[in-house]
Order: structure tokens, then C-alpha cells, then sequence
């Protein structure tokens, strides 16, 4: 008969955490492949208005972003408390839109340069003013793609 | 002579792993940009008068500074202006104040009625881009819908569905006529 020792000291074995990393780095890659690098910071108010019918702008390279808003709190000492545009990383007036899409422009391969999209970043509480100059402007450097950046409405 | 060699300590890869896992959590975004795509008319100097189109063809849309809305002279509420939208441009019954129709020939439809229907958008100084964005998305949906309607009754299919070439053919049918009007300067602060 066999013998069953009740008395011996147990242990429960120890897990084997060597397939951790492995999952680590699973998650890794997947967040490396599904976000982009966030290219600035945001120093505008900046919360988009809702829309339902919004499309995806599939490609990045296109995308020139133009964030409108009122300046961020630190940032209302020197820049008041008015509506202001960013352009990359610096606050702008509408008057220097023109350069900004000429620089713009340059910075893109030569067939990309007439389908740049404008993407309008503008805070849901700015007034229409602001926009129409912004508009007009982009019309007159002849940049026409526009697109008003809002969040999807479910 | 087999000596062993030791084994390499691979405890901290996971360590390692994860604080990369946590820059790229952090310095990376997830939100792909969206929002509503047009393109805007060319510049002209002179700013010369725009073409002549007939009053009938003509949906005028004026949102004032406080939000509210006037479609063709009478106030209207923002929700109700896609149906508004469609029943113009179609004009299923012809109505004489409606827009008119023009005898076009598509590739693909053949010979179809167009409507020569045109919707005319402005807005205030003091009007807020929320509501600005809100109308243009009831005007976007409303031309949506319609080019769903008209592939739905040729292909069975709705518009996102189709191929290029349909889809060309359903932007002649319906053409996605919004036009901006330029900016006024109505009682400028």
C-alpha cells in the first residue's frame, strides 16, 4: 500500500513569471502601434465642439493643425483673455497665418502641397469672428482644405 | 567537459518593459483627428459679385448672435433643419418656390433631374462655433442622407459602400451645394 505522509511541510510552487515580459511588451507594441506622438502642447483652451457626421482624416502627413482658443490660465498675464490662435508651438494672429502655411508648404514633398488639410482646432465657446478672419486668410494663401475638428456626437 | 553555462537573470525585462510601456502611455496620443472636411472658394480680389441664382433655388441660413436661426425669413430650431434641407432640395412635389431642375446626364444614372437647389449659410461675428459646427453638421447629414437614398435605390447600397466611380456619379447627382456667403460685417463690437 501506498504511503500518505499527512505530516511532510507543502509548499505551493512558486508561479512562473517568466512569460511576463512577453506580455509586457505585447501591450507595448500595441499602444506603439495604435497612438501617434502628441507633436505639441496645447496652451489654448481647446475643447471641440460635437458633430455627428464627422469623417476620420486618414492621413497625418496631410494634417496642418491650427488650434484656436483663449489662452491657457498661465498664460493670461501676457497673452490677455481673448480668443488667440497656435500655430505649432508659439501663440499667432490671424495675420500670421500666411506664413504659416507658406512654412507649412515647404515643409511637405512637392505632389503634397495643394491637398494640405487645414485642420481647425477651435474651442466650442469662440465666436464665428475669429473663424471667418481664420477663413478668409487661408483663402487668401490659397490653402482651401479645410476641417472643422470636432469630436464624434454618439 | 559540458560545464553549465549560468543561466542569464531575466527578472527585470518585465521592469524594463513597462517603463516604456509607460512613456509611450504617456507621451502618445490615441485620438485620431476627425471632425467635418470642406473646401473652401478660391479668393478674389475685387471681390466681385456673386453669380446670379434664382431666389426659388436659394435656401438662405442665417444664424444670428444669439444662437438662434432663420431659415428662408422664418425662425426654425436647429434639429429640424436637416428634414428642412432635404424637402428643398429635392422638391419631390414642384413647387414653384422650390428649386428648379435641370435635366442632366450622369454616367451610370443616365439622364436624371438636378436639382439646381443651393443652400446659403451665414453667420454672425458673435455667433458661436459650437452652433456654426452644429448647422453644419445638420447640413452635412442632410446631403448624407440624400446620396444614401439615391445609391440605396440603384445599388442597394449605401453611399460609403460604393466604388469610386459610383460614388463620383452620386456626388453629380447630388451635389453638395453649401455655399458661405462672404463674411458681413453686421454690427461689428
Amino acid at each position: 500500500m501506498g504511503k500518505f505522509n499527512k505530516n511532510e511541510k507543502r509548499e505551493v510552487p512558486k508561479m512562473s513569471t517568466s512569460s511576463l515580459p512577453d506580455i509586457v511588451f505585447m501591450l507595448l507594441f500595441f499602444f506603439m502601434a495604435v497612438t501617434t506622438m502628441r507633436e505639441v502642447t496645447i496652451m489654448v483652451e481647446n475643447t471641440l465642439p460635437e458633430a455627428r457626421e464627422t469623417i476620420k482624416l486618414e492621413k497625418k502627413t496631410l494634417v496642418s493643425n491650427i488650434y484656436v482658443g483663449k489662452p491657457g490660465r498661465q498664460h493670461q498675464m501676457v497673452w490677455g483673455s481673448e480668443p488667440i490662435l497656435q500655430l505649432n508651438d508659439r501663440f499667432a494672429r490671424v495675420g500670421d497665418l500666411g506664413s504659416f502655411v507658406e512654412t507649412e508648404r515647404e515643409a511637405r514633398p512637392e505632389e503634397d502641397r495643394n491637398s494640405i488639410i487645414n485642420n481647425l482646432k477651435v474651442d466650442r465657446n469662440v465666436t464665428m469672428g475669429v473663424v471667418t478672419d481664420i477663413k478668409q486668410e487661408l483663402r487668401k494663401a490659397n490653402s482651401l482644405l479645410v476641417n472643422y475638428g470636432s469630436r464624434k456626437k454618439l | 567537459m559540458g560545464r553549465k553555462v549560468p543561466e542569464l537573470n531575466s527578472t527585470s525585462t518585465a521592469d524594463i518593459a513597462f517603463l516604456l510601456l509607460v512613456f509611450f502611455l504617456t507621451t502618445t496620443t490615441m485620438n485620431v483627428d476627425s471632425g467635418l472636411f470642406r473646401r473652401l472658394p478660391p479668393y478674389n480680389e475685387d471681390n466681385t459679385e456673386a453669380p446670379k441664382v434664382a431666389k426659388r433655388n436659394i435656401l438662405q441660413v442665417l444664424v444670428n448672435r444669439n444662437n438662434q436661426l432663420l431659415v428662408n425669413d422664418e425662425l426654425a430650431d436647429i434639429n429640424s433643419l436637416k428634414d428642412r434641407t432635404k424637402e428643398f432640395i429635392l422638391n419631390k412635389s414642384d413647387d414653384a418656390d422650390m428649386p428648379a431642375k435641370e435635366a442632366k446626364e450622369i454616367p451610370l444614372f443616365g439622364p436624371v433631374e438636378v436639382s439646381k437647389g443651393l443652400v446659403s449659410l451665414q453667420s454672425d461675428r458673435q455667433t458661436s462655433y459650437e452652433t456654426y459646427v452644429a448647422v453644419q453638421d445638420q447640413l452635412t447629414a442632410a446631403f448624407r442622407e440624400m446620396r444614401d437614398e439615391k445609391a440605396l435605390e440603384k445599388w442597394g447600397k449605401r453611399y460609403e459602400e460604393l466604388d469610386d466611380e459610383q460614388r463620383s456619379a452620386v456626388d453629380k447627382y447630388i451635389p453638395m451645394s453649401i455655399s458661405e456667403a462672404e463674411p458681413k460685417n453686421v454690427k461689428k463690437k
